[in-house]
Parts: structure tokens; C-alpha cells; sequence
């Protein structure tokens, strides 16, 4: 069976992808996806926030103490040798570049102008395939509008897309007002793929010492149903790359991501709780599918329950909460 | 040929930039002030950067500076050149090896930085005490007396020990020029590869110890021979002082800086000379050149080789016509007939007429005399005092610098004189040592040293306090060479970068009239002018001051670079100084935050960027009117209240006045009173911890935390509170034990360092808003009134009455007033919270034995103590003896208690029937039981003994009216850091360990050096990055506890009190309680380890958690009572071993360095961890047959174990 597709321009023979994750945080386990089958492999975000952050933390408590007492005047060993940067994810990029022949996808997430532009512009230097940038970003601020921040992200999108050569996705979280009219503003800046969606930490709290915790829930099924709307929405509309991340576990779960639009499939959960075999088992099994149901290839399948060709598309749209709301009995 | 290339360095720089290149093995020790030459050796080896002959040198760290010259004793046997860099107490460590390396003929160089050994009081600052004490080892000693000749002696040094076999030591004043940053000419590979004899090398090579060419070495020789063999090696020496001159003219011929084994200047027909030796040389030389320049026949001679001392070489170098010579010693020998130097100048004169070659036809008088001990002050105007003395009325044994009213040694001098230096700029900076004021100026000096021709100095001077520490800078620059070895008094520039230092100091009695003042201001510019107290604008108008002002503070705070004022008040100091245009000044300063901070990422260069481009627009002029407008005056030093040695000694300390107080005001042998940090109102938190008694459950965890004893916990009953004192807010106490009574929780806002950490282990959360807890950290400004008052109030209020807290648990003995209070300490210490609970529990009975170290520098730095006193007059005595002696120490003082406890029981027994006192001399003797109860009962007995000895006559009731108080048991604990008990004090704490008595070790372990600037102890862990470790500790950290507990009768802990404090609590009554010896491991977070202390408690737990420092107990009590005796109460496991190292810098900067090598310590540490718990789960199972307890000690006091066994 045809499995093949193309996401970003990448000829992949399946859509199964690793995503973002610590799936491949370093060479040998980027090997190991590569020998389990994966088609492509996007690496963890670089968080520029968090370079900016630890290297703050770092001149802290290097030089809050220095030069104070007569009998040091530094308290730690030589701190001028700890280089605060992208260098580590960059070597690692190369590293894991040189290990495997799979598409290596790097992502990032910026939080200045300058970081965005000038980390990918190393990432792309450094032999990404493609870029995934993380649009990963809570707006707390009341100050701070959906149309500046939309413009905002935009406007990296167009300013990335000069500066690289290399394909670009945008990884998107679901809360945009006007997720369809945003996507159409990115895919006009430049973006060569959408990846829906960013899954957010989401804390929780302790009631009994009244803290929160955070901590990352993997994602389950269910979670897929947010990302199947959306797919079904915008694959008619995008002439752009989709792909679906969160809530692929099982071989239905990817053909209905596949169904609704996706180019491909980013896997992270589902390796995570049953390992990197999980690849080639929902591989075979949609061979198996759409064999058994008839279909030529995974392209042909690719798109037909979207919004444009779905034999109800009124069901992605507002109307289905309704009726829902409407044929609710509480027995 | 000669290189004019400059730079910008400290004399530590200078001297082990040369040393580095010109050896191949340096084993090391960190001792101040020379640790910084050992660290920049290492640093620069873990670069890989090459030394003069291609190779990478290899450093090793030691246990002790003893280890080190043994290391380095056998490196240059076996072949090498080997070289290590020392001071003080560590150089005396390596003497007995200086003689065999000496009595060897061994090319060696050691650097050092000379300092105060300790005697009557600790000094880390520069004398040659240390030096002096190596002068009969056969070593050549050459002294340098600035950085440039730090640099080109450390090179002489190296050169002349292969020509001539004598090894060296090689010195320079400690502080003064160790860590005075200069422009210096820098000596090129090319200009020692020149220098430097290849076939001395060779030679060198030759005589290595192996097997190839087998000889022995270091054999033991009997009466026949072993004179005649000792005698043999005399030509070496006698030769040394040719090879050292021929060398200075080889190098002077090469640099063009000419220098001889004796140096003169002067007039040439001079009849009075100083003979002076180190940087006090330079002081003496402007001295010399001002009375040259008004006619006067005067003149100096510097000694640059001490050891050999060449006598005609001396000689020669003295004017014909000199009729008076005074020697000048940088150290005090009591009882000698003068200070060395001075005897060795008196044996060339009489030697010059003994033997013939005088130059002058009556020999000349000399006498000696003392200055600049422990890194006093030595200034041209004391020098010119010196040169009086001799024209006026010799005079032998003068000491210079201070008021000696007790001999009446000390010379008059003209405090106010100051020679003119055209042409030179001086400026003067008080800072905080958080604020990066000295990095800062060390910046500016290097702008201004290597961008212009302008040359420049820079000098430092630190307080005791870890926290809250004031610096102050002084810097010079000018157009002409200079040396100035002495502090500026008259500058034309004097910057306060924190505006609460005019209070406390006088810090415009630097400022030279006109001068320009800079202050940091938290104020709009027109209200700095009244803000400022009286006395200071007094000043500002009689010196005719320029006064601006920047909120400096608020510009840091809006740039992102938090209270780091430093680069936006030199940017200031730029633009008021003039030394350099304003742009190139600002282009200089930003070229250097990106140098320093280019590897720390762009977004620190980029606050920075802001920081300076800032400044200038908040930088005002500030209109001095005509008169003073302030009705503040300066607060006094000390309050009213203090006693008469606070007032006069303390208070005059605290003010920066110390430099006044004259001999009489000091106890002739160091003791000192305790209980006087309490005088210090430093008031340094920005914020403090206020209690809202709505919302506190009363678990007292914030007062247990408190590194500084600031945050108390009293129960009182209602009618206690003082009236007329500020109402203070309280709660009914939740307890049987008190019911009825109040509870408060108060904090002591001028004693506070605000670090937080009282708030974060804070449990209590207000339920509607759980961000309030039961302490919330308040601005100090909005409640320092406010909390001063209640805090006065709450002093007043009763202390709890000991035998009243039935549960010493953490909400028990928190209750119990501590007598370690308000140290020095870091903000955040992880030490202090471990030995205030000790005071707290056994204060009125404790003798501490403390190894030097942090505990040592907050426990004993004047001018204050934490320690203190309860109401009756008890409290803590405490001392200090040295680093490496502490166990030993300790014991002596168990074993002085024992025999004075011993000899007042004895005295009881032969005097009992002579007292009539029925059951009182038996209940006396009754064994302790204890409790607090029993210490009140056993205390009244003894007020009841001194009663009826009182009746009786005879000279053994005399001496048990003195003796009496030994029938209460004291309490010994021996305290320390981790350098102390797993390195330098090892041998004689496992010593220690291994008797049976009665001592109890408290071990700070901060797995670092602490004190010294975070080196690697054998207490480091796995992974950790510490100095002498820059990429990660290789191996993981002894498990002293472990060794301590193959004894089988030494009760062992491991704690952690940020983890689990109530299990602190029961390790320090338990192993208070054991009858033989106790060793306490305590987990001791420090600012080494690279996070903000305020967090010290969670990682603690994390610590705990992973099993990097599991929680244990070893009772061998336990063994009798049937259980295993070891008890494991947290084994880790819980959590990851990498999740804990990832929160601290020390760990995590490694990850920065080498990722794949922070993933290997990363599991090797996780590894550790459980191989460790599962030979401690392994004893833990252990049963021992009842009675098989290993012998332990009987109850304190009656001991009689010699040790001997």
C-alpha cells in the first residue's frame, strides 16, 4: 500500500512523524526513532525564554556574591566557561543531522524578534530539513490585543521565512478567535505547513497546600476531536501542509487525522507510553485499513472528510452545538 | 628585545602568570590571599593552555598546604619543576618540607602572598609574619614590593633556583599587592625563553630519582656524618646571592627593568637610611624623594633577597656617610632583642668591622622598629616620622602606624599630611559588595590602562560581613608611573553607591576639598539635599563639594539588571571624572559588558546596553544651598545602652573608626566579650518578614529556618507585656503546655537580611488569598519603625522558663532564646540554622572548639559576635585555634572540663564533712540527668555549695568556690566545615573520633571551601563544578559518615534541617546525649552552589529526596536495646538524583560545559546514591548480640581515657 505523502515539501513514505519532544534528545535515541520507522523527526523546541532565563540565573548567582569579601572574590568555578546559547541545541541538531537520513525538523520558540529570527536563522545553518516554529505563548498581558499578537506572529513568520531557506511550519494552539482567517494570514506570510496543535502545560492545583503543580499530561484519544475540526476546516481552505500533533494513538485515530486533512502525523504519547514499535504497528495497520477498505493509496484518502468534501459539513460549524444542546435529555 | 606590551592585573596575576608557564606541576592549596595564583593556575590548565616548554601543566589540589609541598617535594625529585603558591598558617604547614627541600638542593619556587600568621587573633591581611617564620629553612627568599615585580621576581625566582640549586620563596605583601590591580609591562614567552637555562633544566633532569639511575634520598644519618654532610651544601648558598644579581642583570638586560639583590635611593651622601623590604619600599621611596627634594641628606635601601642574606652585598649598597639607619619589620617577635630584618642589618654592619670593607669610618647606628602588622596602614607621612625619629632621637623597638599607650613605642606622625602628586587622579567608592561596585572599578581600571597611556591602580578594602559587606575602591590614574601602596585620603572623586552609607560612615572624610560627590540616591534630585543628615551636608559645604545625584537603583531596575548599580555609576564616574571623553568612555564600558557577558547570552548584554544607555539622563546636578537645612543627624554607632567596651571599642569599630583606638583599648591576649552583635543595627533587607497572627498555625518552622536569628517565637503570659511598649500582636498559645498564654512572632528588622527564607518554609496560607502566608516579606522602609518598636517590646517581654518546654521538639525549642544571633553571615546561609538550634539547646552549657572557615569569620570576625549571653550571664564560649587542629583542639577543652569537673567532685568529697550539708554534697554528685530541670536543680546545689563554702576558711574551700560550676556538665561540640573534617583536620578528627570521649562534631558541610571562594573538598560531589573541579567533580564525596561508623561507638547523623528539621532537632539532642564521641553531618546550602538561598530548604528536600544526602542515624546505644543501630529515616529514592542537580548552578553550569558529561556525573551520582543506600540498608538490618556494643565512655566528667591504648 501507498503510504507515502508530503508534509513541507519532505517526500515521506508514511505521514507517522516523532514530534517535538525528548523522543530524540540525543543521537542515539534519534537512531533508535530512525530504526523504528519514523518518516521524519522534529526535535524538542529550543525556548529562547529559557536560554535567556538559566543564563540570568547563572550571572546571578555568579555575580551577586562576587567581589564582596576579602577572602574570594568569586564563589563559583570559572562561570566565564559556561556559554549560555542555542551552541548545545545547535550541536545536537548537527549531531542528530549526521546520525540519521530521516528529515530532521528542528522547532523553536522565541520570545524576541531578534531570537526568532536570529535562532532560526542558525538552526537553518546548522542543517534543519525544516523549521517548526512554537507559536507556544499565553497572552496574559490585558494590554496586549489578539490583533497585535496575530501581527505579531505573523510578522516572524514573514521575517523567518526571508531569512531561511528551508521549509516552515507554525505550530498553533487553538485559541484564536479566528483560527481559519489567522491560519490564511500565516500561510500569506510565508508558512509552508500548520501543525495543529500545541498542547499547553496545564497546572493543576493542591488543595490540600493550596499550590499549583504543573506538570505535562500526555495526550489521550479524545484529545484528537479539537484537531480533526480544525484539520476538516482548513484543508480546503490551506494550499499549505497540515499536520496533526496530540491524540494519535491508534491506527483509526491517524486515518481520521488523515481524513480531515493531515499531511502527516506527529507521534509523541503514543511512543512515549508503548515505545517507538507503536511506528510501524499503526504503520501496517492502516496498510491494513485501507486495504481492507478498498483505498489505492494513503493520498487518496488524504482530505475527504474535510470541510469542503465532507458529506456534512455543517457538523464542523457552530450548528452541530446546537442540536446537540437542543436533542440533550438529561436520562 | 624589551616589550612594552601592557596589561591590567593583580599581583596574584602577575606572579602565577610567570609561574604557570615556567613549570609543569603545581599542587595546590587554598589559603587567602593566595588562593586566586592556585585558581588561575588551574583555570587556565583546564583550558589546556600550554606552558613555556608546550606542555599543560598538571595541578593538583590537596588536603592541607602540608600535602602540598610533600606533593611538590616529590614532583621535584622525581624530576619535574614543580611549583605551589601558599600564605600564613599553610606556609608554616609546609616548613618541615622546606627544609628537606632545601636540604636537598632543590630547584623549587613557592609564590607567596605573605599574611598575618594568626597569634592573639586570626588576620587574613598582609605582614610578613608568615615569611619570617621560613627564614632558617635554607629557602632564598626574594620579595617583590609591587606587581610589576610580583611578575618579574616570580621569573628571577624560577630562573636563579635552577642556576643556583637553593630553592625560593618567593613573596609580596598579601592584599596590598596580591590583589592590587596595576598596569604592569607584561614578560613575554619570548622574553623567558630567553631567560631561562635550558641546561639547568637539563641538570635538573639529571638528578631525578629512577630506577634507570638509582640513588637514595632523604637517608637517616648519625652523629659521625650527619654535620659534616650538613655543612657540605654551604657553597650553594653562599653562591645564591651572585646568581640572583647576575640573574636581575641578565633580565634587566633583556626587560630593561634593572633590579639587585639590595637596593639604594636616596641622597648619596644621606646620613639617615630606612631599611625597608616589601611594598612599604615604594611608600618609603616618596618619603625619601620629598625630604631629598627640601635638601635633606636622607635615603632608603630596599631588600629584595632576604634569604641568603649577602651581608657585603648590603653594605656596599649603604652610603659611606650614614650615620643612622632604622629597619623597618613587617612582623613582631616578642621576646627577641628586635625583628629579624633589623638583626640581620645590625650582623652586616658589625660584620662589615669585623671583617674590613666598611665603607664608612664609625659604623653606623641602628635601631629597629615595627609597622604595617596584619596589613595596617603604612603611608610617606609614617615613613617621614621615621626619618624624624632618626634625626631627632633614635630610638629602638618604635612601632609606627598606631598609638601604642601601653609601651609607648609608637611614633607621632602628621595624619593630615599628604604628599602632591601633580597630575594624578585619585576617586574613592563605597559600595556594597551585592551591587558589583569593585567589578566595576577593576573594569574601569582595565578601560583605562589598556586604552590610554595613562597609568593606573586600583585598591580594595572589604569588610567582615557576608552580607551586607561594604567596599570600598580606591582608584588612582596618572600620566607618570607611580607606586602608592597606602589608601587614598584626599580624593578629588568620591562616589557612595548606597545612600544609607552616610549614615553610617564617614564617608566625605575622604573627599578632598572641590572634590566632586556622587551619590546614589533614592530620591527625585530635589529632595537628595535634605534627605542627607546634617553632618554630611556640613561636610559637603565646608569642602565645597560638587554634589550629583542619581537614582541608580530605580535606572537598574527598569534595565532588567536587578540591584547590579555598578555599570550605571561607572558610566557616571566616566562622565564626571573627565579622565576619559564621554563616548569613548561609553563605547569602552559597553565593548567590556560584551567581553564579560557575550558567553552568558545576548540578553544580558542587551540589559546591560540599557543600564548605560540610561544613566546619563538620570545623572543631576544637585544645588547645594548656602547653609545646612537637615535636622537628622548621623545616628550613633551603638545605642546608648551598650555597655562601656561596646561604646569606646566596638562602637568606634563599627563606625570605621578602628584605626584610631589606641593599645590600651584591647585585652592584651585576644579575649574578647561576647554578645555584642546585638549592638549592630545594620538594617540591611530591603525587605522584611511581618507576622500576621490571623493566619500563623504556630509551627515555628520560619524561626527554626532563620540563618540569622531574626524572625522569634515567644510565649508569654498576658500581663508579662511591658507597659508603655508598642502593643504587639499575638496569639493564644495552642498547647496544654501554656495554656492561657499569648504567642507572638517578631522579627528583628535592623538584624534581618531579608533573604526569605522564614517566608517560603512558611506552611500557613491565608484560605481566601493563598499567595498571604502567615509572614509576608514588607519593604523595610514602610515598617522598620513600626517593627523596631514591637521588636524592643518583645525583647522586654520574659525569655520561657527552660524546664517549662516539656517537648523539645522544632515547636519547642524555638521557644528557647538563642545566644547565636545576627552573624555576618550570607543571606541565606545554610550553616547559621544549625548552630543558632544548638545555642537554643544547650547555649548556657556549650564550649565550641571552631575550625577556621566561614563559621569561624561570622562566629569571630570583629567588631562583633553573634554569640550571646542568656539573662543569667551564660552563653557560648567559643574559640578558634586553626584549621587543621580543630578536633584536637576540641578535645583538649573536653578533656580541661573532665579534669576541672573531676578535681571539684574530688574537692567536694574531701570537704563534705566540713560543709554539714547533709544530702547536698551526694545529690552534687549524682550522675546528670539531663533534662533542663536537673541543669536548674544541679545549678541551685552548686549556689547552695558556694553558700557554705563561703563559711568555711581553707584554701580547698577557696578552690572549689572556683572550681564549683564544673559539677554542670558542659556541653563540647567541636565545629567546622567540610574542609576542616574531610581534608586539613581529618587525621586528628578520625583521632578524635576514635577516643572515647565525650566531644560532639558538628560538620557545616557546604561540600565546598566556603570561606576561601568555593574549592573542591573531598566533601564535593560527584558532578559538582568547584574550583580546582571547573568541569566536574570526577569522583563522588567521601562518606565520612560511613568511616565514622566502622568505630562501631561514635553516634553518627546525617541531617539536613531544610529537609526534615524535626529529625535536626532529635540527631542534636541525641548526639548531645551520647556519652562518647558524636559526629553530626549537616547539609548546608551555600551561595557556592550557585542559586538564590532563598529556595535552600526545597533543595534540601530534593537533596533528601534523590538520596544524595539520605537521613540517618547510627545509636550504638541501640545495640542493647536489641535493634540494629543504624536507622535509616529517609533512604531517597523519590525523586531523581538529576532533577536535584539541575537547580543548582554548580551542577548545572557543567551541563553548559560538557552535556554528555553532566548526563554521565548525572547517573554516576544516581548510581552513588543507591550503591550508598544499599550498604547503609545493608547495616541497618544488622542485629548485634546484646551486650556487644563496642566500650563506650561513661558519664562526662569522670573519664580517664588517656588515648593511649
Amino acid at each position: 500500500m501507498d503510504l507515502s505523502t508530503t508534509y513541507l515539501g519532505l517526500q515521506l513514505p508514511h505521514p507517522f512523524i516523532a514530534g517535538a519532544s525528548p523522543l530524540a534528545d540525543n543521537v542515539d535515541r534519534a537512531r533508535a526513532l530512525e530504526d523504528a520507522g519514523v518518516a521524519a523527526i522534529v526535535l524538542r523546541s529550543l525556548f529562547e525564554e529559557q536560554i535567556d532565563a538559566e543564563a540570568l540565573a547563572h550571572h546571578d548567582a555568579a555575580a551577586s556574591h562576587a567581589d564582596s569579601h576579602g577572602e574570594a572574590t568569586t564563589y563559583l568555578a570559572d562561570p566565564a566557561a559556561c556559554v549560555f546559547g542555542p551552541e548545545a541545541y545547535l550541536e545536537h541538531l548537527h549531531a542528530v543531522k549526521q546520525a540519521v537520513g530521516v528529515p530532521v525538523i528542528a522547532s523553536l520558540n522565541g520570545y524576541t524578534y531578534g531570537g526568532w529570527i536570529d535562532y532560526a536563522r542558525r538552526i537553518a545553518a546548522a542543517g534543519a530539513d525544516a523549521l517548526e516554529l512554537n507559536l507556544y505563548y499565553v497572552a496574559t498581558d490585558p494590554a496586549e490585543s489578539a490583533d497585535e499578537l496575530e501581527e505579531n506572529a505573523v510578522d516572524i513568520v514573514r521575517d523567518v521565512k526571508h531569512t531561511v531557506g528551508i521549509p516552515v511550519a507554525v505550530k498553533l494552539s487553538p485559541f484564536y478567535t479566528s483560527l481559519a482567517n489567522f491560519a490564511h494570514q500565516l500561510e500569506a506570510a510565508g508558512a509552508d505547513g500548520l501543525v495543529l496543535f500545541n498542547r499547553f502545560f496545564e497546572p493543576d492545583i493542591d488543595v490540600e497546600n493550596l499550590e499549583v503543580r504543573t506538570h505535562m499530561e500526555m495526550s489521550r484519544s479524545h484529545e484528537l476531536l479539537l484537531r480533526l475540526r480544525w484539520l476538516a476546516i482548513l484543508s480546503g481552505q490551506r494550499s499549505c501542509s497540515l499536520a496533526v500533533s496530540g491524540g494519535v494513538h491508534t491506527a483509526h485515530d491517524a486515518i481520521k487525522a488523515v481524513m480531515c486533512g493531515a499531511h502527516c502525523v506527529q507521534l509523541v504519547a503514543a511512543m512515549m507510553r508503548s515505545g517507538t514499535g507503536v511506528v510501524g504497528e499503526l504503520r501496517a495497520a492502516v496498510a491494513a485499513w485501507l486495504q481492507e477498505h478498498g483505498y489505492e493509496s494513503l493520498r487518496q484518502m488524504r482530505g475527504s472528510m474535510d470541510l469542503s468534501r465532507s458529506p456534512d459539513p455543517k457538523a464542523y460549524e457552530r450548528g452541530n452545538y446546537m442540536r446537540l444542546l437542543q436533542t440533550y435529555r438529561s436520562d | 628585545m624589551a616589550t612594552t606590551r601592557t596589561t591590567t592585573v593583580d599581583g596574584n596575576e602577575a606572579a602565577a602568570a610567570v609561574a604557570y608557564r615556567l613549570s609543569e606541576i603545581a599542587a595546590i592549596y587554598p589559603i587567602t590571599p593566595s588562593s586566586a595564583m592556585g585558581e588561575l593556575a588551574d583555570e587556565w590548565a583546564a583550558k589546556n593552555r600550554p606552558n613555556l616548554f608546550g606542555s599543560v601543566p598538571r595541578i593538583v589540589e590537596m588536603q592541607s598546604e602540608g600535602g602540598a609541598a610533600g606533593a611538590v617535594h616529590g614532583a621535584v625529585q622525581a624530576g619535574s619543576l614543580a611549583v605551589t603558591f601558599t600564605a600564613s598558617q599553610g606556609l608554616l604547614l609546609m616548613i618541615p618540607t622546606m627544609y628537606k627541600l632545601a636540604g636537598e638542593l632543590t630547584p623549587f619556587v613557592m609564590h607567596v602572598a605573605a599574611r598575618t600568621v594568626a597569634s592573639h587573633a586570626l588576620s587574613i591581611f598582609g605582614d610578613h609574619s608568615d615569611v619570617m617564620a621560613c627564614r632558617q629553612t635554607g629557602f632564598a627568599m626574594l620579595c617583590a614590593a609591587n606587581v610589576q615585580e610580583a611578575q618579574d621576581f616570580a621569573a628571577i625566582a624560577h630562573l636563579a633556583t635552577l642556576r643556583c640549586r637553593v630553592p625560593f620563596v618567593h613573596f609580596f605583601d598579601g592584599f596590598r599587592t596580591s590583589h592590587e590591580v596595576a598596569k604592569i609591562t607584561v614578560l613575554e614567552d619570548d622574553d623567558l625563553r630567553a631567560l631561562v637555562d635550558p641546561e639547568a633544566i637539563a641538570a635538573h633532569r639529571r638528578r631525578a630519582l629512577t630506577p634507570d639511575r638509582p640513588v637514595l634520598r632523604g637517608s637517616a644519618q648519625n652523629p659521625d656524618v650527619f654535620f659534616q654532610a650538613r655543612e657540605a651544601c654551604q657553597p650553594f648558598h653562599d653562591a645564591c646571592p651572585e646568581v640572583v644579581a647576575s640573574t636581575m642583570r641578565a633580565f634587566g638586560e633583556r626587560t630593561g627593568r634593572s633590579y639587585a639583590p639590595f637596593s639604594y635611593h636616596g641622597h648619596e651622601r644621606a646620613e639617615r637610611v630606612v631599611v625597608v623590604m616589601g611594598s612599604a619600599a615604594e611608600t618609603v621611596r616618596s618619603a625619601v624623594d620629598h625630604l631629598v627634594a627640601h635638601g635633606e641628606k636622607v635615603g632608603m635601601l630596599q631588600v629584595r633577597l632576604y634569604r641568603p642574606f649577602a651581608q657585603q652585598l648590603l653594605v656596599q649598597a649603604l652610603p659611606a656617610c650614614v650615620r643612622h639607619i632604622a629597619v623597618l619589620d613587617r612582623t613582631k617577635e616578642p621576646g627577641a632583642p628586635a625583628e629579624p630584618l633589623c638583626l640581620d642589618v645590625i650582623a652586616a654592619v658589625t660584620a662589615a668591622g669585623r671583617d674590613g670593607g666598611a665603607p664608612w669610618a664609625a659604623a653606623p647606628q641602628v635601631v629597629g622598629g615595627r609597622y604595617g602588622l596584619s596589613g595596617k596602614e603604612f603611608t610617606p607621612a609614617m615613613a617621614l616620622a621615621v626619618f624624624t625619629m632618626l634625626q631627632q632621637q633614635p630610638r629602638h623597638g618604635f612601632t609606627v602606624g598606631i598609638v601604642d599607650d601601653v609601651s609607648h613605642s609608637s611614633l607621632a606622625w602628621d595624619q593630615d599630611l599628604e604628599l602632591p602628586h601633580p597630575g594624578r587622579k585619585e576617586a574613592v567608592f563605597f559600595g556594597l559588595g551585592a551591587d558589583g561596585t569593585v567589578g566595576a572599578n577593576k573594569n574601569s581600571i582595565k578601560i583605562l590602562g589598556e586604552t590610554t597611556d595613562l597609568h593606573a591602580q586600583g585598591f580594595f578594602v572589604y569588610d567582615s560581613k557576608k552580607s551586607g559587606a561594604v567596599t570600598i575602591s580606591h582608584l588612582r590614574f596618572g600620566p607618570e608611573h607611580f607606586e602608592a601602596p597606602y589608601l587614598i585620603t584626599r580624593a578629588a572623586f568620591v562616589a557612595c553607591h548606597q545612600f544609607g552609607f552616610l549614615d553610617k560612615y564617614d564617608v566625605l572624610e575622604l573627599a578632598a576639598p572641590g572634590a566632586t560627590l556622587l551619590l546614589n540616591a533614592p530620591f527625585p534630585p530635589e529632595r537628595v539635599w535634605d534627605e542627607l543628615p546634617v553632618e554630611v551636608q556640613q561636610q559637603i559645604l565646608a569642602r565645597r563639594l560638587h554634589v550629583f545625584a542619581i537614582d541608580a537603583a530605580a535606572v537598574a531596575r527598569d534595565a532588567g539588571v536587578g540591584n547590579r548599580i555598578n555599570t550605571i555609576m561607572q558610566v557616571c564616574y566616566f562622565a564626571l571624572a573627565e579622565v576619559l571623553p564621554r563616548d569613548a568612555a561609553i563605547a569602552s564600558i559597553k565593548a567590556a559588558i560584551e567581553k564579560s557577558y557575550a558567553k552568558k547570552g545576548a540578553e544580558i548584554v542587551r540589559r546591560n546596553f540599557a543600564a548605560v544607555d540610561a544613566a546619563l539622563a538620570h545623572l543631576h546636578p544637585i544645588v547645594v544651598p548656602e547653609k545646612t537645612t537637615a535636622s537628622r543627624h548621623r545616628p550613633p554607632a551603638v545605642a546608648a545602652a551598650a555597655p562601656d567596651f561596646v561604646q569606646r571599642v566596638t562602637g568606634a569599630m563599627l563606625a570605621g573608626k578602628g584605626e584610631l583606638l589606641p593599645c590600651s583599648a584591647f585585652p592584651p591576649d585576644g579575649t574578647w566579650p561576647t554578645d555584642t552583635a546585638k549592638w549592630e543595627k545594620r538594617a540591611i533587607a530591603a525587605a522584611v518578614p511581618v507576622w500576621d497572627a490571623a493566619i500563623c498555625i504556630q509551627c515555628n518552622k520560619c524561626t527554626l529556618m532563620c540563618p540569622h536569628a531574626a524572625i522569634r517565637a515567644k510565649v508569654y503570659p498576658p500581663e508579662a507585656a511591658p507597659a508603655g511598649g508598642a502593643e504587639l500582636p499575638f496569639q493564644q498559645w495552642r498547647g496544654e503546655e501554656f495554656a492561657g498564654r499569648r504567642y507572638t512572632i517578631q522579627v528583628a528588622p535592623d538584624d534581618c537580611t531579608g533573604c526569605g527564607l522564614c517566608v517560603q518554609v512558611c506552611p500557613a496560607k491565608d484560605k481566601q488569598n493563598p499567595r498571604h502566608k502567615a509572614i509576608e516579606m514588607t519593604p523595610l522602609r514602610a515598617v522598620q519603625a513600626q517593627e523596631r518598636a514591637r521588636f524592643e517590646t518583645f525583647l522586654a517581654l520574659p525569655e520561657v522558663d527552660r524546664t517549662t518546654v516539656t517537648k523539645l521538639d522544632v515547636r519547642g525549642s524555638q521557644l528557647l532564646q538563642p545566644l547565636f544571633e545576627f552573624s555576618g553571615a550570607c543571606a541565606g546561609c545554610g550553616e547559621t540554622p544549625y548552630l543558632k538550634l544548638l545555642t537554643q539547646l544547650f547555649g548556657d552549657r556549650l564550649l565550641i572548639a571552631n575550625a577556621t572557615g566561614c563559621s569561624s569569620i561570622y562566629g569571630g570576625n570583629l567588631p562583633t559576635t553573634p554569640y550571646a549571653k542568656d539573662g543569667n550571664g551564660r552563653g557560648p564560649a567559643w574559640a578558634n585555634s586553626l584549621f587543621e587542629d580543630n578536633a584536637e583542639f576540641g578535645l583538649g577543652m573536653r578533656l580541661s572540663v573532665d579534669a576541672l569537673g573531676s578535681r571539684a567532685g574530688k574537692l567536694l568529697h574531701n570537704l563534705a564533712s566540713a560543709l554539714q550539708a547533709d544530702t547536698l554534697v551526694a545529690d552534687l554528685l549524682e550522675p546528670a540527668a539531663r533534662s533542663e530541670a536537673w541543669f536548674v536543680e544541679q545549678r541551685a546545689r552548686v549556689g547552695a555549695l558556694r553558700d557554705r563554702l563561703a563559711l568555711l576558711a581553707t584554701p580547698e574551700a577557696r578552690e572549689l568556690e572556683l572550681l564549683a560550676d564544673y559539677l554542670v556538665p558542659k556541653s563540647v561540640w567541636l565545629v567546622g566545615g567540610d574542609g576542616w573534617a574531610f581534608d586539613i583536620g581529618y587525621g586528628g578528627l578520625d583521632h578524635v573520633l576514635s577516643l572515647s570521649h565525650d566531644v560532639n562534631v558538628l560538620v557545616l558541610d557546604t561540600e565546598v571551601y566556603s570561606n576561601t571562594g568555593g574549592q573542591a573538598s573531598k566533601a564535593t560531589p560527584l558532578g559538582a563544578a568547584a574550583k580546582f573541579a571547573a568541569k566536574g567533580k570526577a569522583v563522588d564525596k567521601k562518606d565520612l559518615g560511613l568511616m565514622a561508623i566502622h568505630y562501631g561507638h561514635v553516634f553518627v547523623a546525617s541531617v539536613a534541617i531544610g529537609a526534615q528539621d524535626a529529625h535536626t532537632v532529635r540527631v542534636l539532642r541525641e548526639a548531645e546525649a551520647h556519652p562518647g564521641p558524636s559526629l553530626v553531618i549537616a547539609y548546608s546550602p551555600c551561595i557556592a552552589h550557585g542559586y538564590d538561598l532563598v529556595f535552600g530548604a526545597d533543595q534540601q528536600k530534593r537533596a533528601v529526596q534523590s538520596g544524595v544526602w539520605p537521613l540517618f542515624r547510627y545509636d550504638p546505644a541501640q545495640i542493647d536495646r536489641g535493634e540494629p543501630p543504624l536507622i535509616v529515616d529517609v533512604p531517597g529514592g523519590r525523586q531523581s538524583v538529576a532533577e536535584y542537580m539541575r537547580n543548582e548552578a554548580r551542577f548545572a553550569m557543567v551541563e553548559k560545559i560538557d552535556p554528555a558529561g553532566f548526563r554521565r556525573y548525572a547517573a554516576g551520582a544516581q548510581q552513588a546514591a543507591v550503591r550508598r543506600m544499599a550498604v547503609y540498608q545493608h547495616i541497618a538490618q544488622l542485629r548485634f548480640p546484646h551486650g556487644t556494643a563496642a566500650p563506650a565512655a561513661t558519664a562526662a566528667g569522670t573519664k580517664t581515657d588517656t588515648g593511649k591504648e
